[in-house]
């Protein structure tokens, strides 16, 4: 089982490796900007499976992780802008900065439970856009304005497109990222995180620092979501404080739901169908508008609503957990 | 004399344990019976099963009619008073809201409020302390409040679940004694619980023994009584 | 002076907003452990609701009271249809359920009403109303309305047999049953009651923060806040937490516009409400979670 699954994951990355080179015999299916919305696409896993170490793997719920991904994208926002930093180097830059800053809410964190927790976050999430209009940050963050940036140019002479060359760029981060939380999931500390969500009585008995696991992941959990964060400013090259509003945080919310808490390649897909449905937006209104004649303009918010709703009733562990047991079952059967 | 209340077959379940098998038992109108057995037993689970606070199977039959499976509420609006263990009593409610609450359906405030003055003619302590908060009474005066709180349901059967836990034996005669007198003069047939099977068989007409979730005896009290094992297991003589 | 007086006024005009969706808040915890996170979303939508009846032709306070009843029924139909099946799900299930209704309630304002910013109209005579310098009309009208509405819900809790059955489902839902009370329809009616509330302060401080889908985001962080501060399960303490909060940012505002007209240099002002309001979560959630008062639950042991 876990060979074959391994076999898969290869192959997946194999393809999203070479299908853009591709390019010259479908020149209309893999076209830049779909490959920009496939990066978009990495951005999401990332920042959900940012929020699935901690709630999914930890127990720990968050509703504000905009909060990490607007420190990771300001943090390299500002150094592009300022120190003219490279692109590329301000990603572990804002893994650093987003990991301290994690860890430090993490350490109020410990003493709430449920939905004490979620409310703090809730009420970090709300804050954020205040917070990055700040008049003593504005030299650095541009207040309301916000900082424009310049797109990631394709280096040494590589003949590829500046999309091309971003979907690669986020496509190395992804399974680096993707492949270091496996195996940290993989590891004893993760097995003593999980302990930790799963309650186990024992896990401080079993020799666990509760508390420090719990900070870190915190901390670990945003660092993952600031890159996703930092990538972002890049992608979009601008950040604004109000992009990261509470929304922002229902979106990962989404991501986790749908991909299944607690699961890796759910947030992959828990990322990717947020991107989509996100994106689908205008399509969906004009066919509400158009097609069933209401007056609304419906927008993604409403689908995801429901969605969240929908998925509490019907499938407790998410589309790719339900899936997976629906498919195991067959399986099972035969 | 018909029967106020038929137990037959029935079964409780906490998840997936099971801790009553097969329970059968009735409770003559006007009469006073007692629930014995062992800490364990079931005698708890008993009186909840009847009022559906746990799952259950089989029939519980109130006034001829299977209420089995019927809201807790709606049990209770058919005037079954269930005075639960360990004292129940809204702690942060006064003790007049506390009464109050049990007749909170009707509108007839006369009706209330003489219903009021004749609780208080059981439980004249009550009276005096009507503002107090129900958590800063005695143990003996919660347990008064909590059978208080039962007769102003008005009702027509009471499950009384060791109301003796934790009080002093002063305290417990007077209870009992006017456990007795609700019975007499109020017409209400009683089931009770009680871990003093002396003072519950002296009081009761009637008695069950359960063991393990069944019942494993019963008959009139004195019968009861005189019982080997019952004396034995319960009486301690 | 003069201004000082005026930010004390005004703190308390939005503390009565405050308080009011704080105490909505209270009513939804106290009777399930639950923190609606869709509050908000809510009493913006009943107080879109009232601006459409307005444009139909109905007076405010005709519009006023039939928003206000419409979101009573909006409460008790949330609890019923969607919560009350879920009432032995884990704390995420519940939380993801609030989250995704505070998207559908905001995103439906807006496929409805639009995302642009509307005026609202104030009920109250600009001239005869409020004190000149102090208080103006508007902000002594909120603060009237909702010492009404929360001395009939006083009245209410306190003397009525139904209050009371509530205030006992509430405190013990098992033994609220022994004694015949329906506490499934109990809790159906705090919704009820919450979401009217809510509507109340949304109608009444639209006129302040105009009209549009995120009009209650902010209000919310705060009513968290004064929940907080007056101790999550304590109603009257978050009355008293939302007038202490809302007159406390007010304070902070001005200290901080004290302090930059005296020195120049910038700290804090009405930019940062919102960070002070999260500040005052997080601290009161870590630091002193039963709040400033507690709750005062006697009890022999
Ligand atoms: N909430 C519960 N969950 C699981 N099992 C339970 C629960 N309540 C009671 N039980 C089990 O059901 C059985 C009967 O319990 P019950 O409380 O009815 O006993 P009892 O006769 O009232 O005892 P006591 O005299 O100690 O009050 C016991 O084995 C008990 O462990
Ligand atoms: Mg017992």
């Amino acid at each position: 089982m876990a060979s074959t699954s391994k076999k898969w994951v290869l192959g997946i990355v194999v393809l999203a490796f070479v299908v853009p080179l591709l390019k010259p015999i479908f020149p209309d299916a893999i076209s830049d900007y779909r490959l920009f919305l496939v990066s978009t696409m990495i951005i999401a896993s990332i920042a959900v499976l940012g929020l699935n170490l901690l709630t999914g793997f930890n127990g720990q719920f968050s509703l504000g992780h905009g909060a990490f991904y607007a420190v990771g994208a300001y943090t390299a926002a500002v150094l592009m802008d300022q120190l003219s930093v490279p692109y590329w180097a301000t990603i572990p830059a804002a893994a650093i900065v987003c990991f301290i800053v994690g860890y430090l809410f993490g350490l109020p964190a410990l003493k709430l439970e449920g939905h004490y927790l979620a409310l703090a976050t809730f009420a970090l999430a709300l804050a954020v856009p205040q917070i990055l209009k700040y008049k003593w940050l504005e030299g650095l963050t541009g207040g309301v304005q916000g900082i424009v940036l310049n797109k990631p140019e394709v280096p040494f002479g590589l003949p590829l497109s500046e999309d091309q060359w971003l979907y690669y760029f986020c496509l190395v981060v992804m399974v680096i990222l993707f492949w270091a939380a496996a195996n940290m999931l993989n590891s004893r500390s993760g097995r003593a995180m999980m302990a930790i969500r799963d309650q186990y009585m024992a896990a401080d008995t079993m020799g666990i620092d509760t508390a420090l696991y719990k900070t870190v992941t915190f901390g670990i959990s945003a660092a993952y979501t600031g890159i996703a964060g930092a990538l972002s400013a890049s992608a979009i090259a601008f950040v604004a404080p109000d992009s990261f509003n509470i929304f922002l945080s229902i979106k990962f919310l989404i991501g986790l739901v749908v991909g299944g808490i607690g699961s890796l390649t759910g947030s992959v897909i828990g990322g990717i169908f947020y991107v989509l449905v996100d994106n689908s937006a205008q399509a969906l209104s004009q066919f509400v508008k158009n097609d069933l004649g209401l007056p609304f303009d419906l927008s993604a918010y409403t689908v995801f609503g429901v969605l969240l709703i929908a998925i509490i009733y019907l499938m407790p562990m998410g589309i790719a957990g339900g899936l997976f047991m629906a498919w195991r079952k067959i399986r099972g059967a035969r | 004399m018909a029967a106020l209340l038929e137990v037959s077959g029935l079964k409780a379940f906490y998840g997936q344990t099971q801790s009553l098998y097969d329970v059968g038992f009735e409770i003559p109108t006007g009469g006073i019976t007692t629930l014995l057995g062992a800490n364990g037993a079931g005698k708890t689970t008993t009186l909840r099963a009847i009022c559906n606070m746990v799952r259950t199977d089989g029939t519980v039959r109130f006034d001829g009619k299977n209420i089995r499976g019927m809201a807790t509420e709606e049990i209770v609006r058919r005037r079954i008073a269930h005075v639960p263990e360990g004292r129940g009593t809204f702690t942060t409610l006064t003790v007049d809201e506390n009464l109050r609450i049990a007749a909170y359906t009707r509108r007839d405030k006369q009706g209330v409020r003489d219903e009021l003055d004749r609780v208080f003619t059981y439980f004249p302590r009550l009276k005096e302390r009507i503002q107090q908060q129900a958590g800063t009474l005695s143990g003996g005066e919660q347990q008064m409040l909590a059978i208080a709180r039962a007769l102003m349901l008005k009702p027509r059967l009471m499950l009384l679940d060791e109301p003796s836990f934790g009080l002093a034996p002063l305290i417990v005669q007077e209870i009992f004694r006017i456990l007795k007198r609700i019975n007499e003069e109020e017409k209400v047939s009683i089931l009770l619980v009680e871990q003093n099977a002396a003072l519950a068989l002296d009081l009761a007409t009637h008695a069950y023994v359960l063991e393990t979730g069944r019942v494993v005896m019963s008959g009139p009290s004195a019968v009861v009584k005189n019982d080997e094992n019952v004396r034995k297991s319960y009486l301690g003589y | 002076m003069e201004q000082f007086l005026q930010q004390i006024a005004s703190g308390l005009a939005n503390g009565a907003i405050y308080a009011c969706v704080a105490l909505a808040l209270v009513m939804i915890y106290v009777s399930t452990d639950h923190i609606n996170f869709a509050q908000g979303e809510m009493a913006m939508f009943s107080t879109y609701l009232s601006w459409q009846l307005m444009t139909w032709g109905l007076s405010f306070w005709a519009a006023f009271i039939v928003a206000v009843a419409l979101s009573f029924v909006m409460g008790v139909v949330i609890e019923r249809l969607i919560l009350r099946p879920l009432h032995n799900a884990p704390v995420l299930s519940i939380i993801v359920v609030f989250i995704g209704l505070l998207a559908i309630f905001n995103s439906v304002a807006g496929a409805i009403w639009s995302y642009l910013i509307k005026e609202f109209p104030s009920p109250f005579p600009k001239s005869s109303f409020g004190i000149a310098g102090v208080i103006g009309p508007h902000q002594l009208g909120v603060v009237v309305v909702t010492l009404v509405v929360l001395g009939l819900l006083f009245v209410f809790f306190r003397y009525t047999p139904l209050g009371l059955a509530m205030r006992a489902a509430a405190q013990n839902p098992q033994m609220a049953r022994l004694v015949g009370v329906r506490v499934d329809w109990m809790l159906a009616l705090g919704w009820g009651l919450a979401s009217s509330i809510g509507a109340v302060a949304g109608i009444m401080v639209a006129h302040i923060v105009y009209l549009d889908p995120n009009m209650m985001a902010g209000i919310l962080l705060y009513a968290f806040a004064s929940a907080l501060v007056g101790g999550i399960s304590n109603p009257a303490g978050a009355v008293a937490g939302g007038f202490i909060v809302g007159v406390l940012e007010n304070m902070v505002a001005y200290a901080g516009n004290q302090i930059e007209k005296a020195t120049g240099i910038y700290i804090i002002g009405n930019g940062e409400k919102l960070t002070v309001a999260l500040i005052i979560v997080i601290f009161v959630l870590t630091v002193k979670p039963a709040g400033l008062f507690g709750r005062v639950v006697v009890k022999r042991v």
